[in-house]
């Protein structure tokens, strides 16, 4: 391990783990607000048109359900695996950080549209009950009201979001998609450089720490509950 | 005068673990214009599920809900909303939005309807001061206590100069003296702006103190309606006796000595009957129960006498009560 503090490792390796650093970011980035682009609303409908929501409607609410409940259960790995066909129609490749994208985007969607859902069930109901005493519409509350007053919850929603996306990349790198997920298999696996496998860990690692840590400042930030 | 608010056969139904549960049956009233109406229950009467109906946040399952002389279960969703403007209404939790400031909570209802944001920068502004919280303007509400809140609410339900105001037991989480000053407040509200109030309470003082007619619901159904001095004076059901005399009527009066009941119309002073019936008629009364509570002024109130049982002394005691002024005074009929 002694490796990792010397120079001729830092000559070998130091590029290729900023490159690789630098795609996990980036799959990490656009696939979560990709997701959120489509777990977002859903994670809207679901609260809106159920029974008790400001926009009832069964058939829409029940579709919704399903749809999310079958993406949550398709593990990521085989969801990467069955749709290779779809994911070059849509980018034109299915491997790569464009391919990887794909998958976790459909992967993780679901698992949003869930935690959006109950961010905005925290938002009392007296609340919303108020909005309509107004005459405020549907699309007034959810604007006015859902998205901003869950704000806080949903800014910390969005760390766990992205540490599961973060953690799909690294799954995603046994395809080809690169990152550091792919450099810990084939350094630390296939070309038994355990000094890089350990480094690329305690890189995630950090990540990891990095996002919730920012999330979790910024949700208090904004919390004016707490002041 | 033509009433603003009219409900006519409400009727509510719900679904409790299955079975059904009559929240309101055959409910009617009018509540006029300017007037500040009180709707009185125990908890669980159904209140808050007819003033919800007023605005049509609960749909009754039948009946008419009509406000300036619209009916408002005919409307379309959009209309329905329009005419939700002109009827506000605030809650015992407030519910304000957390995440805006006081003045951004009574822009609120004015960016609804689109206002141009200066316009009602300015109006909320306006508003703050009219309920005293102009200092408070960019406070967050976690900052207030209760009373400010309300205050807060009040201002946000005024925004859109509404007809109606509805306030469902909104003093209810205050204590004694914020709730005096709330009451004011909607008072003078009542009668600066000509805003018609309807007051959901469980408390007795509320009604008292600013309510002009009052209704009564006991399980869903009106008991009594009218005046709230004729109520106090001569409380008719079981459900208004026990909202009048929070002491608590006897259950169980006793069964051999004859009860009367004196009723307090207003006279200017409560008078000391009980030992005006001893030293003057020379009849020992008994005090089973009494309210008596000072009402504009007056006293108002009721109080239950057991008399000895000797037909002599009884007479006695009837024509001399019944000839003292603002006392009316009538014979109970011991529990069956
Ligand atoms: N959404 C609901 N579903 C089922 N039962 C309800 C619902 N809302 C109110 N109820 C019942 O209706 C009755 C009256 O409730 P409510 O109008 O809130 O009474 P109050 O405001 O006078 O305390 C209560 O017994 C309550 O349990
Ligand atoms: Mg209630």
């Amino acid at each position: 391990m002694l490796e990792l503090f010397t120079v001729d490792f830092w000559n070998q390796y130091g590029l290729l783990l900023l490159k690789e650093t630098g795609s996990t970011l980036i799959m990490t980035g656009l696939s979560a607000l990709a997701a959120y682009l489509l777990g977002l609303p859903l994670g809207v409908l679901l609260v809106t048109s159920g029974s008790r929501g400001v926009a009832p409607h069964k058939v829409l609410h029940a579709i919704v359900d399903w749809a999310v409940n079958i993406g949550r259960s398709i593990p990521f790995m085989i969801l990467m695996c069955t749709i290779t066909g779809f994911t070059r129609l849509l980018v034109g490749t299915h491997i790569g950080v464009r391919g990887a994208i794909v998958p976790l985007v459909l992967s993780a969607a679901p698992f949003i549209a869930r935690m959006v859902e109950s961010s905005l069930r925290e938002v009392d109901a007296g609340v919303i009950e108020a909005a309509l005493s107004m005459g405020a519409s549907p699309w007034q509350i959810v604007k006015k009201v859902y998205l901003p007053e869950a704000l806080p919850s949903l800014t910390l929603g969005g760390s766990t979001s992205v540490v599961t996306i973060l953690a799909y990349t690294t799954i995603a790198g046994a395809i080809g998609a690169g990152g550091l997920g792919d450099l810990a298999l084939r350094y630390g696996y296939y070309r038994n450089v355990p000094p890089m496998a350990l480094f690329t860990v305690v890189l995630i690692i950090l990540l990891v720490q990095l996002i919730q840590t920012v999330f979790g400042r910024l949700s208090i930030k904004i919390d004016k509950r707490l002041r | 005068m033509k009433p603003i608010i009219r409900l006519s056969g409400l009727s509510k139904v719900y679904l409790q673990e299955g079975a059904p549960f009559q929240a309101l049956d055959q409910v009617s009233l009018e509540v006029l214009p300017g007037e500040i109406f009180g709707v009185i229950g125990l908890s669980g009467a159904g209140k808050s599920t007819l003033v919800r109906c007023v605005n049509l946040l609960e749909s009754p399952d039948a009946g008419i809900v009509e406000v300036e002389g619209q009916d408002l279960t005919r409307l379309s969703p959009a209309q329905l909303r329009l005419a939700r403007r002109k009827i506000s209404m605030i809650f015992q939790g407030f519910h304000l939005l957390m995440q805006r400031t006081c003045l951004e909570n009574v822009q609120f209802p004015l960016e609804l309807e689109k206002v141009p944001s200066s316009k009602a920068r300015k109006r909320a502004l306006e508003l703050l001061e009219l309920v005293g919280l102009a200092d408070k303007a960019n406070a967050y509400p976690a900052r207030l206590s209760g009373g400010q809140k309300q205050r807060v609410a009040i201002a946000r339900a005024l925004a859109t100069q509404p007809r109606v105001l509805l306030c469902d037991e909104a003093t209810s989480a205050l204590d004694p003296t914020t709730t005096t000053a709330i009451l004011e407040l909607l008072q003078d509200i009542n009668r600066r702006l000509g805003v018609t109030v309807v007051i959901i309470t469980h408390q007795m003082e509320v009604i008292e103190r600013i309510c002009t007619r009052v209704a009564i619901l006991d399980q869903g159904r009106v008991a009594e309606q009218g005046a709230v001095a004729e109520i106090f004076r001569n409380p008719k059901t079981d459900a208004a006796r026990r909202l009048v005399y929070p002491a608590g009527v006897p259950a169980e009066l006793p069964q051999e000595n004859p009860v009367i009941r004196l009723s307090f119309d207003g006279g200017a002073a409560y008078q000391p009957i009980v030992s005006s019936l001893a030293l003057e008629c020379g009849v020992k009364a008994n005090i089973l129960a009494a309210d008596l509570r000072p009402l504009e002024g007056k006293t108002f109130g009721t109080m239950l006498l057991e008399l000895p049982d000797d037909p002599a002394a009884r007479k006695k005691a009837l024509s001399y009560l019944t000839a003292q002024p603002h006392l009316t005074c009538e014979e109970v009929k011991p529990h069956a």
